[in-house]
């Protein structure tokens, strides 16, 4: 693994990460938190990008790759379909 | 031999045509929401109407077969994989012992349904076994699928692989709906302005949408004022309890009209502004949270062609299929 943020990484490849289910994006684990994650924060597979909510269950949204987070494409609390990207992700 | 649930999916759980004739005492039909979808399953991999399949909801399941079998996926754009490899929906596949059945994330569509020749072969309750979770009655312990279940399979009927739905006879799920509606039993109660707004508002679906009820979001109905009669509660929207048919559309405070399908609660105490007509109601039910649906108002008799119509495709459906 290179440095996030190290030479080469504004060439490296982006990687969509994508919504599973329709449901509603929460970038925060609750109001008075923090966000998950922010542009240019690292992320390893596991790391929790996101949480969203459907039939009032709440799942976790993991990054699925490593590298860092190039953009958040969905406003916080809003409805997102299957298959819509939630972020981009910038390979290392 | 049968099938091993290696991860269970969101909500899957067994339906067949349903439970009919209990919710007098307050037992819901239940069975597949689109029941169109899930006879198409059943008829492609040659079982009997009445077997039972696998309703998966928004998310498909992992699920290892025990034995060959042939197998077909209907109703929402939920693309399978076997052995991680794309299978064809409306089109029935050959599983082979030990080969793993997947899902690829939702495309469109709410619902998809899982049939598997031989059916299902939970056992039968009140002469169903579809699942009604909240009664914990039927389907597999009367609850939804979880990692590690065993599902047994029947041995009665099914066919080779290689039937398929003629391309007109497949069902499509656009992103924006109209769903017929019968106005009442209530409606009275809204003003002029109400129901314009309930005809003309575009309902988004929110995240709140199961089995028992599909609840809306997007306008504010205004009620007439009113003494609340004796048994009413307060709010305008309260009426004395009554008995609440599947496809009613009930609106607490004016707001979220939610509309109840197959595992719905017998009765209660809102207002039913407008009832989904049953030729509408799978539809219903692959509206997918953020899709939008306008109801329609329409009168008996386009209803009851509405119904005829589905009953004609149903049996175009078999003809297809036999």
């Amino acid at each position: 693994m290179s440095g996030a943020g190290g030479p080469g990484a504004e060439r490296a490849p982006t990687v969509a990460i994508r919504s599973p289910l329709p449901g509603v994006f929460y970038r925060r684990p609750s109001p008075d938190f923090d966000p998950f994650v922010e542009v240019g924060s690292p992320v390893e597979p596991d790391t929790t990008g996101a949480l969203f909510e459907l039939m009032k269950q709440f799942f976790e949204v993991p990054a699925g790759t490593t590298g860092t987070i190039a953009a958040v494409a969905v406003a916080d609390a809003e409805m997102v379909d299957a298959g819509q990207v939630l972020f981009t992700v910038r390979g290392s | 031999m049968g099938v091993s649930v290696l991860q269970p999916g969101l909500a899957t759980t067994v339906q067949d045509v349903g439970r009919p004739g209990y919710y007098n005492v307050g037992i819901p039909p239940s069975g597949s929401l689109d029941q169109y979808s899930s006879l198409a399953a059943n008829l492609l991999v040659g079982n009997a109407e009445d077997a039972a399949v696998l309703e998966c909801t928004y998310m498909g399941p992992e699920l290892r077969f025990g034995s060959p079998a042939t197998v077909a996926v209907t109703g929402a754009d939920l693309p399978p994989l076997l052995g991680g490899e794309p299978r064809p929906a409306w089109e029935s596949f050959a599983v082979g012992a030990g080969e793993v059945l997947s899902f690829d994330y939702l495309r469109s569509g709410a619902r998809a349904y899982v049939a598997v020749s031989g059916g299902f072969d939970v056992p039968a309750v009140l002469g169903s076994r579809s699942t009604y979770a909240l009664g914990s009655l039927g389907g597999l312990e009367g609850r939804a699928l979880v990692a590690g279940d065993e599902l047994p399979i029947g041995d009665a009927g099914g066919a080779a692989p290689g039937r398929s739905v003629p391309e007109a006879l497949r069902s499509t799920h656009p992103r924006h709906r109209e769903i017929r509606v019968m106005m009442g039993l209530y409606d009275h109660r809204l003003t002029d302005g109400g129901r314009r707004t309930f005809a003309e508002a575009t309902w988004r679906l929110t995240t709140l949408a199961d089995r028992t009820g599909m609840r809306y979001r997007g306008a504010t109905l205004e009620f007439r004022e009113r003494v609340a009669p004796f048994g009413a509660g307060s709010d305008p929207s309260n009426i004395v309890d009554a008995p609440y048919p599947i496809g009613s559309i009930q609106v607490p405070g004016g707001v979220e009209p939610i509309v109840l399908h197959r595992d719905a609660v017998s009765g209660g105490g809102y207002v039913m502004v407008a009832t989904v007509i049953s030729a509408d109601m799978d539809d219903v039910a692959q509206s997918a949270p953020n899709n939008t649906t306008r109801f329609v108002e329409v009168d008996l008799r386009p209803g009851r062609r509405a119904r005829r119509r589905r009953a004609a495709r149903l049996e175009a459906l078999r003809e297809a299929l036999a």
